[in-house]
């Protein structure tokens, strides 16, 4: 039975002037891998940013598991210069912070790795823990916490176990290479216990061979962690391998969605990808 | 195995340390300036590593220090003035009546609750610090933290005039300062507070909450998409260190005995941001022996720099009052521009550290002799 | 208060004013190019105020000002390029701990060559001159400085947005990285904008200390905290918001003074700090800057 994890409504971001997303609507329903694809500066990363709560948006609203967690409306001087529709549908204004919306189990990673560099690998995995300590700042200076500490270790150490970081534990992290870097991003986003994962470019900077055990690695951790992706990537041979429904994003509008055999054939898609001759702009 | 070795080393030096400190306490008379040097320095090293937990572990700049010094050595001396010497000390303007009733209510507590005293004026003082820090940072803390630096400068100078002003004669005795205050008991006792200071703070930073506070310095936007709350965390940090700031302020007035506004200038907070810088930012060893360093430096090593120096009868120049602090100032200065890490970085000290430098030392050094074995 | 005596602390207001913006500036041009609060600023101006002590002793004020003006300038590019050049790529911290060792080293400094005791600053003849409107009476540097403060900002309005190193000014605070890209001298430019700031903190610190007709080694402690929140209030990157700030403050505490209330009117300042930083941390002026993830 599918069920629907995550929807977004008539989402409008706008930055003064410029509309990096407009009026997008999507749906990821739970255990599916979806694509977020499109050309640079379509807004991709602008829409994670909106989801996980580091943007407010200027319209339009986010459900997690049918849950209202981000909402909003032009207001104030957006409210001039408001470019979409749907002005004034939306009347509560929510906005979660980035921490309250990874607490409702999201978690992403990013497109520009920001592991703790100065950290060791197993620091960072330990860091995404701490948000579900139970312990107050004073029984876990006096180590009254210290079964839930233990726990949290050996919890840390089986991530890396498993996504076979374990090796480099006490490496720190900025000295790792690329592609354990982006493995221990994914570790660490694991950590906080997520339903959803936002995956920013997971293959970026990868070789063909990584990307490729990439594809198993993803399916991996999602049967293993009963997890949903949504996923922005480039690598189309990954894409259309991976996903199971994928949504098309170009100037901030989305222009096409399905599964990959029709995103292939699409020629809105094809257009936006290679541009459409000069003749037919006049 | 090895752990168990290390124990002992380090119960070895906990014991060292007590004899030595034991023996200056008895020849108090012919090891004064050790004595003042001792004292005074692990005074500053409870504030260098509260300023250590904020700026080194947390990444936030605070300039309170003195400030928050200030707030906790008033209300030690309050505490600790004598009672029937009171009305001595504001002689000028008259005890305020709040004081008074105050301190004829501490004279009718029990015994037990009296001899506790240094330690709840301690406490007392830490907390209205720690008030203080937290109607400041709910500002402040939920912006950029350059403007932390500069609202903790001026809260801190701000502090410093409304302690000396006229209105708050009969609280703080105005630019009189107050005087006849309680002292500690022996050097260990100040030891030994220090100690429950700086252990409190190394457990908290090795607490699962001192790894949010070195995720939010190291990257605030990944932390809080790892689920951590920048504002509470960077709170909580920030009050913890105002808390210890102001003990060591209140300390600081123990061993004084008299205080008045003009001992928390800024100048205070940038000799502990010296002596934080020297050790390494993010290191609590570093900030400890710094400490020690600095403040012996300053006060004994160095004095020589401020009084006028002969050499037969040629007088060498730039040697007059005040050129101590100018070099303290141009060190800071080149440590910052040169030579970041510090003594420490961000390591803390450890037997295993100690072998290995002296190992690289001793190879260094037999490499030199030309012994070509190899 | 009869109405001549509110005239009378008005105009000490705008005076006092007029010295805290052009200080203000200093400190908003170079946020706004660096995004460093310069703690040394304060000692710029404080050293200014010793320089003219000296120019004074063997020189005539027409020669002194525009040479302590230029030392001062020489002293602010030096300090940029010794303690700050060199930390461009480093965190921000450490340049922030550098401009302390800056401004710990000029107060140290000037302990050690002139003694912390008060240092009586000279008097300008002219500018001390008794000067009537009405009822309202003042020496001619109250009048003089609201005006020079205004003209100065016009001038450096004009450098700001018809001048090539102007557009290079504006260039370099959109976007560090781009403007370099572009090909603009990024030392060049900060260096104009320490030249710039030190020379209004000169120009201030010769009409603040003709008022106050003392000189101590922390005498720029103060109206260096001041002035950053006067920036702070006319939203920090934006001169015309520097110079209302420095205004603003400059009322106020004259106001404040005048009721009686002279420790607590440095309070206000701080309180003004935080009541801004609550409800309007971008400042009457400022821009609001989104960070890129």
């Amino acid at each position: 039975m599918l069920r629907n994890i995550l929807r977004l409504e008539d989402i409008t971001m706008q930055f003064g002037g410029v509309v990096a997303i407009d009026n997008l609507s999507l749906e990821v329903n739970e255990n599916e891998i979806v694509s977020l694809i499109g050309p640079n500066g379509a807004g991709k990363t602008t829409a994670f940013n909106v989801i996980t709560g580091v943007y407010a948006p200027t319209n339009g609203a986010v459900y997690f598991k049918d849950k209202l967690i981000v909402s909003n409306f032009p207001k104030g001087p957006m409210k001039k210069i408001y470019a979409g529709q749907n002005n004034g549908k939306y009347t509560t204004t929510i906005k979660k912070t980035p921490d309250q919306i990874t607490k409702l189990n999201v978690a992403r990673t990013f497109q520009n790795i920001r592991l703790f560099k100065e950290l060791t690998a197993f620091e960072n995995v330990l860091i995404a823990k701490h948000m579900r300590s139970k312990a107050n700042w004073l029984s876990a200076t006096l180590c009254l916490n210290y079964k839930e500490e233990r726990k949290m270790r050996e919890e840390a150490l089986e991530l890396l176990d498993i996504l076979g970081l374990i090796d480099v534990k006490d490496e720190i992290a900025s000295s790792l290479p690329y592609g354990q870097q982006r493995h221990l991003e994914i570790a660490r986003a694991l950590a906080t216990e997520p339903e959803l994962l936002l995956l920013d470019e997971p293959a970026a900077g990868m070789n063909p061979q990584e990307t490729l055990e990439l594809t198993s690695f993803i399916h991996d951790i999602r049967s293993k962690f009963n997890l949903t992706v949504l996923m922005i990537e480039h690598h189309m041979d990954l894409v259309m391998e991976i996903s199971d429904r994928i949504y098309v994003l170009d100037f901030g509008k989305l222009i096409a969605s399905g599964v990959p055999e029709e995103i292939q054939n699409n020629q809105t898609v094809i257009d936006a990808y290679l541009g459409v001759p000069d003749d037919d702009e006049e | 195995m090895k752990t168990s070795k290390n124990l002992i080393y380090s119960l070895i030096l906990a014991v060292v340390t007590l004899a030595l400190l034991f023996f200056l306490e008895v020849n108090k008379a012919k090891y004064g300036m050790a004595y003042t040097v001792l004292t005074k320095g692990i005074i500053l090293a409870v504030v260098a590593v509260s300023m250590n937990l904020v700026t080194g572990f947390t990444g936030l700049f605070s300039l309170g220090q003195a400030g928050f010094m200030a707030i906790g050595a008033y209300v030690t001396a309050i505490f600790l003035i004598p009672t029937n010497s009171i009305e001595e000390v504001y002689y000028m303007s008259g005890v305020s009546p709040a004081i008074l009733t105050f301190k004829t209510w501490l004279e009718s507590t029990p015994l037990w609750f009296q001899s506790l005293l240094p330690y709840i004026a301690l406490t007392a003082g830490g907390l209205v610090a720690a008030l203080f820090a937290a109607l400041i940072g709910i500002p402040v803390l939920r912006l950029k933290s350059d403007y932390l630096a500069i609202a903790t400068l001026g809260f801190s100078e701000i502090m410093r005039a409304i302690i000396s002003s006229p209105q708050m004669d009969t609280i703080t005795n105005g630019s009189y300062g107050l005087k006849k205050i309680q002292g500690f008991s022996s050097l260990i006792q100040v030891f030994l507070i220090a100690a429950v200071c700086i252990t409190f703070m190394i457990l908290l930073i090795r607490s699962t909450y001192g790894r949010a506070f070195k995720a939010i310095r190291e990257d605030e936007i990944a932390a809080e998409a790892m689920g951590i709350n920048l504002f509470k965390h960077k709170s909580l940090s920030f009050i913890i260190g105002s808390f210890f700031a102001a003990v060591s302020g209140g300390m600081l007035a123990m061993f004084m005995r008299s205080i008045d506004a003009k001992t928390f200038t800024v100048s205070l907070t940038y000799d502990i941001l010296l002596i934080v810088v020297v050790g390494g930012i993010g290191s609590i060893t570093g900030s400890i022996l710094s400490s020690l360093l600095v403040t012996a430096s300053k006060e004994w090593w160095l004095r020589f720099f401020d009084s006028p120096l002969y050499i037969g009868s040629f007088q060498v120049p730039l040697f007059k009052t005040g050129f101590r602090m100018v070099i303290f100032s141009v060190v800071l200065l080149l440590i910052v521009l040169f030579y970041q890490r510090g003594l420490m970085g961000r390591n803390e000290f450890s037997w295993d550290g100690l072998a290995k430098a002296f190992n690289k030392l001793k190879s260094k050094s037999s490499n030199k002799g030309g012994s070509k074995i190899a | 208060m009869t109405l001549s005596t509110l005239f009378q602390h008005i105009l000490t207001g705008i005076s006092l004013g007029g010295a805290y913006a052009l200080i203000a500036i200093g400190y908003t041009m170079v946020y706004g190019i660096l995004r460093l609060i310069n703690f040394a600023h304060g000692d710029i101006f404080m050293m200014a105020g010793y320089f003219m002590i000296f120019a004074m002793v063997s020189l005539p004020w027409q020669i002194a000002i525009p040479l302590v003006c230029i030392i001062t300038v020489i002293l602010g590019v030096v300090i940029e390029r010794v303690a700050y050049k060199p930390l461009r790529s480093a965190p921000r911290m450490s340049i922030m701990i550098s401009a302390i060792a800056i401004s710990y080293l000029l107060q140290n400094l000037a302990t050690y060559l002139f003694t912390a005791l008060p240092r009586a600053f000279p008097e300008i003849p002219f500018l001390k001159k008794i000067f009537q409107i009405g009822n309202v009476s003042s020496s001619l540097v109250t009048f003089i400085t609201p005006i020079l403060t205004i003209i100065l900002v016009v001038g450096l309005m004009f450098l700001i947005n018809h001048t090539k190193i102007g557009m290079a000014m504006r260039a370099v605070s959109k976007d560090f990285e781009t403007a370099q890209l572009m090909g603009i001298r990024i030392n060049n430019v900060i260096s104009a904008t320490f030249a710039i700031g030190s020379f209004l903190a000169a120009v201030g610190a010769i009409l603040y200390f003709t008022d106050r007709m003392s000189v101590t080694p922390f005498s720029g402690m103060l109206p260096g905290l001041k002035c950053f929140v006067a920036a702070v209030l006319g939203g920090i990157g934006s001169i015309p918001g520097a110079m209302v700030g420095g205004f603003v403050i400059g009322l106020c505490e004259t106001i404040l003074v005048a009721m009686g209330y002279s420790t607590f009117s440095d309070a206000f300042t701080f309180t003004l700090l935080i009541i801004i930083l609550l409800f309007r941390p971008t400042g009457l002026f400022g821009e609001k800057i989104i960070d890129k993830v």
